[in-house]
């Protein structure tokens, strides 16, 4: 398996590469981490006519907390995110995602940032970006721009950057004290797609209710990553008890969009939405508290 | 257009001029004479392909040989000499850690990696980390061991 010709280009910088992207349109494709891409190329489901390989760009690779922002920059692999001392001591919801990614072969080239910018419903990252509230900062030929993680999915395989956009950075809210987060997901067997995936952010104040900052996404239940508004409208204010987190759980199912394919029937993946719901609501609970 | 590339493997430089679409595996085995690394799947799940490119592994048939220019890349030929193996390899041949030989390659390859980031892994640790190759034949509880072993030799 072998993919079409192509032309290639490693620009050295930014500026180059979106200088690049600028004169060759729709014809130029991005790689990063290719672990979409190449794939993708081999089974000649994309024949891209240009490559702009980004991966000689420095300093992209950087994960750092600035300005009330955790920064995943384009070139940080999904096993940087799980050896980040940062990662693992605050966002445990991005250890728990980045840890259900393919496998460790594929985390070491698989870029977080590529993970978003493929557009894929069954892509594990949207969710828990959309629980975090993360903004996504794209650079073109008119400057860059920040585009809240809500907007970015508008429809299938399709993302709210332009052809000339590069997915500079994910940002992320650092999270105020009480504040937990869990991902959760089902797959087969290693290495699969999401039968069905939940993230949950929440935040709870001083006599114990949940603030309005919850977050709960899903994923490879629709045709875009889920945001699932309704639930979180839902547990606003609430104590989370046995019997609110019950109702939120049943909420979110009924947000979910999925269809019957090779793993299993929408019923079954509705109410695993629920069952999963339930679950990440309770392990975000234990980690407000400081369990792992 | 061909690109001229150089890429250090085995500790050996080579200059090829490269179609950008030849992928890593087809540079090693077919450009470079290296059979050691072996194709499976061809679609990115197997691992039979795993070699070493600065320090990570990564499934060869799933980086372009251009994506390895500058690189130094170490494959199953270059991990170990015969009269010397690498502790991973004497692990799989002390622990029969392979049956028809297919995924070993790969294996040790990523075996080798395993042990450069946790130097005593638990039995758990072994299992996830070889989540990206597949074996056939061994049932991998013999892999588990071969690694094991590999882990206590290194101290
Ligand atoms: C065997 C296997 C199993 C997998 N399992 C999972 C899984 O369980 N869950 C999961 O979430 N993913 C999974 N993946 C996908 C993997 O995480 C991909 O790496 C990810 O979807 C894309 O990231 P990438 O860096 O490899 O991007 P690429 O493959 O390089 O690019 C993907 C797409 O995004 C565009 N793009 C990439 N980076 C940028 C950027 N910075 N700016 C603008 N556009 C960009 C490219 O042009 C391309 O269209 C799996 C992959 C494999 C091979
Ligand atoms: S041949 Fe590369 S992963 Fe199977
Ligand atoms: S020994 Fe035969 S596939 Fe692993």
């Amino acid at each position: 398996m072998i993919p079409r010709s192509f032309e290639y280009s490693a620009p050295g910088t930014l500026d180059e590469a979106v200088a690049l992207l600028q004169k060759l349109g729709s014809d130029a494709k991005i790689l990063s981490g290719g672990q979409s891409l190449i794939p993708m190329m081999k089974l000649r489901l994309a024949s891209p006519p240009h490559i702009v390989d980004i991966n000689r760009i420095p300093g992209l690779d950087y994960i750092t907390e600035k300005d009330g922002f955790l920064r995943i920059g384009a070139l940080v692999r999904e096993s940087d995110l799980e050896r980040s001392e940062l990662v693992r001591s605050r966002f445990p919801i991005l250890v728990d995602t980045t840890s259900v990614i393919a496998d460790p072969l594929v985390r070491n080239q698989a870029t977080v940032c590529g993970n978003l910018a493929h557009g894929d419903p069954a892509n594990d990252h949207p969710a828990t970006m959309l629980a975090l509230g993360a903004i996504v900062v794209a650079v073109g030929p008119r400057g860059e721009r920040d585009v809240p993680v809500e907007n970015f999915f508008p429809a299938l395989f399709t993302t709210a950057l332009e052809a000339d956009e590069i997915l500079r950075e994910i940002k992320i809210p650092i999270p105020p004290p009480s504040t937990g987060g869990a991902y959760l997901k089902l797959e087969r067997k290693v290495g699969d797609y999401a039968t069905a995936g939940v993230a949950v952010q929440i935040t709870l104040n001083n006599s114990g209710a949940c603030t309005a900052a919850a977050g709960i996404g899903l994923t490879n239940v629709g045709f875009t990553p889920i945001k699932a508004v309704k639930a979180e409208a839902f547990v606003k204010g609430k104590q989370l008890d046995q019997a609110a987190v019950k109702q939120a759980s049943e909420i979110a199912a009924g947000e979910s969009h999925p269809v019957d394919d090779i793993r299993g029937p929408a019923d079954y993946k509705r109410d695993l939405v629920r069952v999963l719901t339930a679950r990440a609501i309770v392990r975000a609970l234990e980690r407000v508290k400081g369990g792992v | 257009m061909k690109k001229a590339i150089s890429v250090t493997v085995n500790g050996v430089v080579h200059h090829q001029d490269v179609e950008p679409r030849l992928l890593l595996v087809h540079l090693l085995r077919d450009v470079l004479n290296l059979t050691g690394t072996h194709i499976g799947c061809e679609t990115s799940i197997c691992g039979a392909c795993t070699v070493i490119i600065d320090g990570q592994a990564v499934k060869s048939c799933t980086i372009l040989a251009v994506q390895a220019d500058g690189a130094s890349v170490t494959t199953i030929e270059g991990l170990g000499t015969e009269a010397n193996l690498h502790p991973v390899q004497e692990g799989f041949w002390e622990h029969h850690g392979l049956q028809c030989g297919y995924c070993t390659p790969g294996m040790i390859m990523a075996g080798a990696q395993l042990l450069d980031r946790i130097s005593s892994p638990t039995a758990d640790q072994i299992r996830h980390g070889l989540e990206g190759n597949l074996c056939r034949c061994t049932g991998y509880q013999n892999i588990v061991e071969a690694i094991q072993y590999a882990a206590s030799k290194a101290k």
